[in-house]
């Protein structure tokens, strides 16, 4: 598609259009495209129809005009017209077709008009329409990319066709997937109940004494989900600082024999479902915990719960984003140039001296980073929270329980989900604004030379324990998550077992062929099939807008860069409520499908592909791409014959990281799951909500041993490939995207 | 390879061109107003800063310029992108991709016309015979020198065959020896094929070596335009006398003299022709290997001349390089190497031929 638009020929997208509105039924099919059910009334019946057959048919007549603006491109490509205005004509004609397919999209719903004030103006509607199906969809994409063509074409940006089309597509789908989803869940925040004034419901809303009480203050009782988050947040920012700060200074300046272990376990986080950890410490600290039953037995305390609250979330969510915070600051500490600290050892400073007068105020900016890094992630934690918290709430699973509890209040969900919204993207603003205007590490590309100096013993001594100390608990952690699926009943029973793998997991031989009998194979398969789906279209989306930004200069790059950012700090039940919110209705009428899934994830991890594109584009010389224009290329043969190669080992991370991320997400998914597509993470929650523990943490083990070889079988592709070549873009990097 | 059109013939123009970065900031480009003559070699010579790169790049499309007007083979180009300009550049980096062979990069600019594979092939060939690259073909670029890596890049930009070859500081990569030898390789090839090339380099010895025009750059507008042996011998200004070659710039006194003006410098005095008329406070400019030197007691050459002590003397192997302290300032002074053997500290005398001075107009 975009080697056609950028040969200077728009027949491609006005094909891809025709194709979909002749060809493609229209609306939305009920038992989803791929079954076919639709091909026996076809291409007649008013479901499964096609645009043209509708309006030959005398149906939904509101859709003649989209018929009429494709007619009209179609014409602007057989007529002889100069470049120019045949540009000039299509930019003006896909630009009504845009809006007003949007318009009609969004005014006629399943009952008619979709606003009241349209059915005294226009009066009342007997037809209706359903989603947009497959047609609608392409028709939609044709138009926006022959607008972008004749945008450039018609010489009002500087441009060529794909660099303009690239643009459009991910503002379109950017917009259409974050920004409209969040914008209509603000709406329904706002919204009255109609009996009592609009501003009294809305602060009656938005001060609800759940969010805000302070009670915990004077002892009495819980404070608000708000002041928890906060609270917590700020905590688990500052303590996986410092213990990420601990175990960097123990990687670069210690020569202890814990270094590689510590890097390896710094891998865990991105293989394990958010929540294992939150599992692990209930299997130690729980009722029956190993610890608490320990303790009972020696001193007679009688097991409490006390570990479902603030302590208990707090200790999985340092286990679980320490790591994170690591893979930031190891960048920070080895990014500083060991000559500076020998400058100052040379100057005839202590080793005291260099680290405070030296060492520390270069590592500041870094620690500014990791402890928002910290707080946005903690913030936006459901898994831990939902398993460990008890009576604690915090936001993120205030909203779920506004949900899908008894309450039901859609309205009072998308409150919460603002507030935390708020507090993530203000916490992302803090950071870019820090980052922005204090950086002293610049890489230059230049070999540096020299040695790092050993720490002060003090700090030496106390980062090494430290660093042992989590290293020996996180092993137990792990260590329990795979012994407990072997264990008849936790805390009970501790007779080996397969019983737990063989509930999931049966499988039997028939002569019918392979009957999947265990009770995890049905979401197992479609989580992998959806993360499968969703990786390709992430590290595509990712890698182009990383290309955008780093390689090509439009009008309103800025806000482009910030628009892509800010989506990057939306929590996962944010984007989750949003989405219910925004999808359940015409014209864009998604839940339910497998599609939301893998549209979820797709905008969920962009991030990841985003970053990575970043890091290695930054390493490739941007005068390949201008010595690929002067010899004759358009953008898009360069993106294509150039860029794409040498960002090789970009592509496989991005592929593999959101394979991974998607695999091991709940925070968004837990709101967009069905009956029929169910996924391996909500369902480990539900067996958890059921005290099931057994299968749930064997099932974990099963997801952590895939996403593990996700990674193994990575790094050895990327080892392989590695010859001759400028230094990739490291994994690290990837690892190391804070994203909530 | 295609036949140049006639030498000298304009093949780039640029008219009042201006480049500004962001707007109300100083412009890196300001009203620049030049001609490239076809089948010629004109170097872009400057400090760094002086905006000599922004114009080269865009003249290759790479930067728009803000306001003026590009033409390229009497098309303008002004809004035109690098893609469809006719040039091609070498970079100061090769910028070779570095996942294709050799061929592959020289090849890579023919795939998008509208050769036929045998044609792209045999321009291909007889491109590698030019540059000598046939034994290299199916390396890749970390597999060859720095040397041969250059050879590629001239390679790859020559096959296109574009109207104008672009080159940005194309040496500064190589060691002080092979810059020497791939500087004449470059100005071999554009004589032999007759090519229109502008070159940028910020090194006034490369720029001498083998330009037949050079532009001299500073602060974003063109301080002198001419020759080598022009710009080295008949500088304008006091920027472009000190940019090139080792003038001393001496302030002198200028006054109304038979037929022309008479500049005072010193005890001495000058009979020159005035372009300009310009009387009072001026400056000259006198290139080190004019002067000459000669011990108290000798006699004199005739030519204006003035006392003055030796105060360090440097053999640098053909020449010696003196500083001769004067009532005027340090005075720098190359001699012949066979002259007798002068020491510090000795009180000499120094003599001006009236031929060497340059009166600057500034």
């Amino acid at each position: 598609m975009f080697r056609q638009l950028s040969a200077s020929s728009v027949a491609g997208p006005i094909f891809l259009g025709l194709f979909a509105i002749a060809l493609l039924p229209w609306y939305m099919l009920q038992d989803g495209f791929f079954s076919f059910a639709w091909l026996s009334g076809y291409p007649f019946e008013a479901e499964s129809a096609p645009l043209l057959s509708l309006i030959f048919q005398g149906q939904k007549v509101w859709l003649v005009p989209l018929a009429a603006i494709f007619c009209g491109l179609l014409l602007t490509v057989l007529i002889p017209l100069r470049e120019r205005q045949r540009g000039e004509w299509v930019f003006w004609l896909s630009t009504a077709g845009l809006v007003y397919a949007l318009v009609q999209g969004f005014a006629i719903g399943i009952q008619g008009w979709s606003f009241g004030a349209l059915n005294a103006s226009f009066g009342e509607l007997t037809d209706r329409q359903f989603g947009m199906g497959y047609g609608a969809v392409f028709a939609l994409l044709a138009l926006l990319l022959s607008m972008a063509w004749g945008l450039s074409v018609s010489g009002r940006v500087q441009q060529d066709p794909f660099v303009t089309g690239s643009l459009a597509l991910i503002i379109g789908v950017v917009g259409l997937f974050i920004f409209m989803p969040v914008g209509q869940m603000l709406l329904l925040a706002f919204k009255g109940d109609g009996e009592t004034a609009i501003w009294l419901t809305v602060l009656d809303r938005l001060f609800d004494a759940k969010i805000w009480r302070l009670q915990c203050l004077s002892g009495a009782g819980q404070c608000g989900a708000a002041w928890n988050s906060l609270g917590l947040a700020v905590a688990v920012g500052f303590l996986t600082t410092l213990l990420g700060l601990a175990f960097a200074l123990v990687l670069t300046r210690t020569r202890t024999p814990l270094r590689p272990l510590l890097r390896s376990l710094s891998l865990l986080p991105v293989i394990t479902p958010p929540f294992v950890i939150g599992l692990s410490v209930i299997l130690l600290f729980g009722m029956s915990g190993l610890v608490t039953q320990m303790v009972a037995g020696w001193i007679g305390v009688e097991p409490s719960r006390w570990i479902y609250g603030f302590s208990g979330v707090l200790l999985a969510q340092l286990l679980a984003f320490t790591p994170i915070s690591f893979m930031v600051l190891i960048g920070v500490v080895e990014g500083i140039s060991p000559s500076m600290e020998e400058a100052s050892q040379t100057l005839r400073a202590t080793p005291w001296r260099t680290f405070k007068t030296v060492t520390w105020p270069l590592l500041r900016p870094g620690l500014a980073n990791a402890f928002l890094i910290g707080f946005i992630e903690s913030m936006a934690d459901f898994g831990n929270p939902l398993v460990l918290g008890g009576n604690f709430n915090v936001l993120s699973t205030e909203i779920f329980f506004a949900i899908v509890g008894s309450q039901n209040d859609m309205a009072r969900a998308a409150m919460l989900a603002l507030v935390l919204l708020l507090f993530t993207i203000g916490a992302f603003m803090l950071q870019s604004i820090w980052l922005g205007k204090k950086r002293y590490i610049t890489v230059n590309g230049k070999g540096d030379s020299g040695v790092h100096p050993d720490l002060p013993w003090a700090i030496k001594g106390v980062v090494v324990s430290v660093a042992l100390l989590w290293t020996v608990f996180t092993i137990v952690v792990y260590a329990l998550i795979v012994y407990g699926s072997f264990v008849e009943l936790w805390g009970r029973d501790w007779t080996f077992t397969l019983k737990h793998y063989i509930s999931g997991f049966k499988v039997l031989w028939t002569p019918d062929g392979v009957l999947w009998q265990g009770s995890a194979w049905s979401s197992l398969g479609t989580t992998l099939t959806i993360s499968l789906i969703a990786a390709p279209l992430t590290a595509a989306i990712g890698l182009l807008t990383a290309w955008l930004l780093t390689r090509q200069n439009f009008v309103g790059k800025q806000a482009f860069e910030f628009g892509t950012l800010l989506s990057f700090a939306i929590p996962g039940t944010v984007i989750g409520v949003s989405y219910i919110v925004a999808f359940n209705v015409p014209p864009f009428e998604l839940t339910g499908t497998a599609a939301i899934l893998v549209i979820c994830f797709v905008f969920r991890n962009m991030p990841v592909g985003v970053r990575s594109g970043i890091a290695s584009l930054s390493q490739i010389d941007k005068s390949l791409d201008e010595a690929s224009m002067t010899l004759r290329a358009t953008s898009s043969r360069t993106f294509l014959r150039v860029t794409l190669p040498l960002i090789k080992p970009a592509i496989l991370s991005a592929l593999v990281y959101s394979f991974v991320r998607s695999m091991t997400a709940i925070s968004a998914v837990i709101f967009l799951v069905s009956a029929q597509h169910n996924m391996a993470t909500s369902y480990i929650i539900g067996r958890v909500e059921n005290n099931e523990y057994g299968i749930a943490v064997a099932y974990s083990v099963v997801l952590i041993f895939i996403m593990l070889a996700a990674i193994l079988s990575f790094q050895l592709m990327t080892r392989g490939r590695n010859i001759g070549r400028r230094g990739m873009a490291s994994t690290d990097s990837t690892l190391a995207s804070g994203v909530p | 390879m295609k036949v140049n059109r006639k030498s000298g013939d304009a093949a780039v123009v640029l008219n009042q061109v201006v480049k500004q970065y962001t707007p109300g900031s100083a412009p890196a480009v300001d009203r620049i107003s030049l001609q490239f003559d076809s089948g010629r070699l004109t170097t872009l010579l400057g400090p760094s800063g002086c905006g000599k790169t922004t114009t080269l790049r865009m003249i290759a499309g790479l930067e728009m310029a803000t306001s003026g007007q590009i033409l390229i083979g009497g098309e303008d180009v002004t809004r035109l992108p690098a893609t469809k300009r006719d040039v091609s550049m070498v970079f100061q980096s090769y910028a070779l991709f570095p996942h294709m062979r050799v061929f592959e990069n020289i090849r890579y600019g023919l795939e998008v016309g509208q050769l036929s594979a045998a044609e792209i092939n045999e321009r291909v060939s007889s491109i590698m015979r030019i540059t000598g690259l046939e034994a290299l073909g199916d390396r890749y670029p970390h597999e060859l020198s720095g040397g041969q890596q250059q050879r590629v890049a001239v390679a790859r930009a020559l096959v296109i065959e574009p109207q104008v070859l672009l080159f940005d500081e194309p040496l500064s990569n190589l060691d002080a020896k092979l810059r020497r030898k791939v500087r004449q390789e470059i100005r071999d090839l554009q004589q032999s094929l007759g090519l229109t090339v502008i070159y940028v380099t910020h090194d006034q010895e490369e720029a001498l070596a083998i330009s037949d025009t050079i532009v001299v750059l500073n602060n974003a507008v063109v301080a002198q335009v001419g020759s080598p042996r022009e710009l080295y011998e008949q500088p304008r200004t006091q920027f472009v006398a000190d940019f090139i070659g080792e003038a001393n710039i001496l302030p002198c006194e200028l006054t109304a003299g038979v037929g022309g003006v008479t500049v005072t410098l010193g005890p001495m005095r000058f009979e020159l022709p005035s372009v300009t008329g310009r009387q009072g406070a001026g400056h000259i400019a006198v290139q080190p290997g004019k002067i000459e030197l000669r011990s108290a007691d000798q006699p004199s050459d005739g030519h204006p001349n003035m006392p003055g002590t030796l105060s360090k003397v440097s053999y640098l192997g053909d020449h010696l390089e003196c500083v001769v302290t004067t009532p005027l300032g340090e005075i720098l002074v190359h001699t012949p190497a066979t002259v007798t053997p002068l020491t510090g500290g000795t009180d000499i005398v120094l003599s001006i031929p009236p031929s060497a001075v340059v009166l600057l107009d500034d």
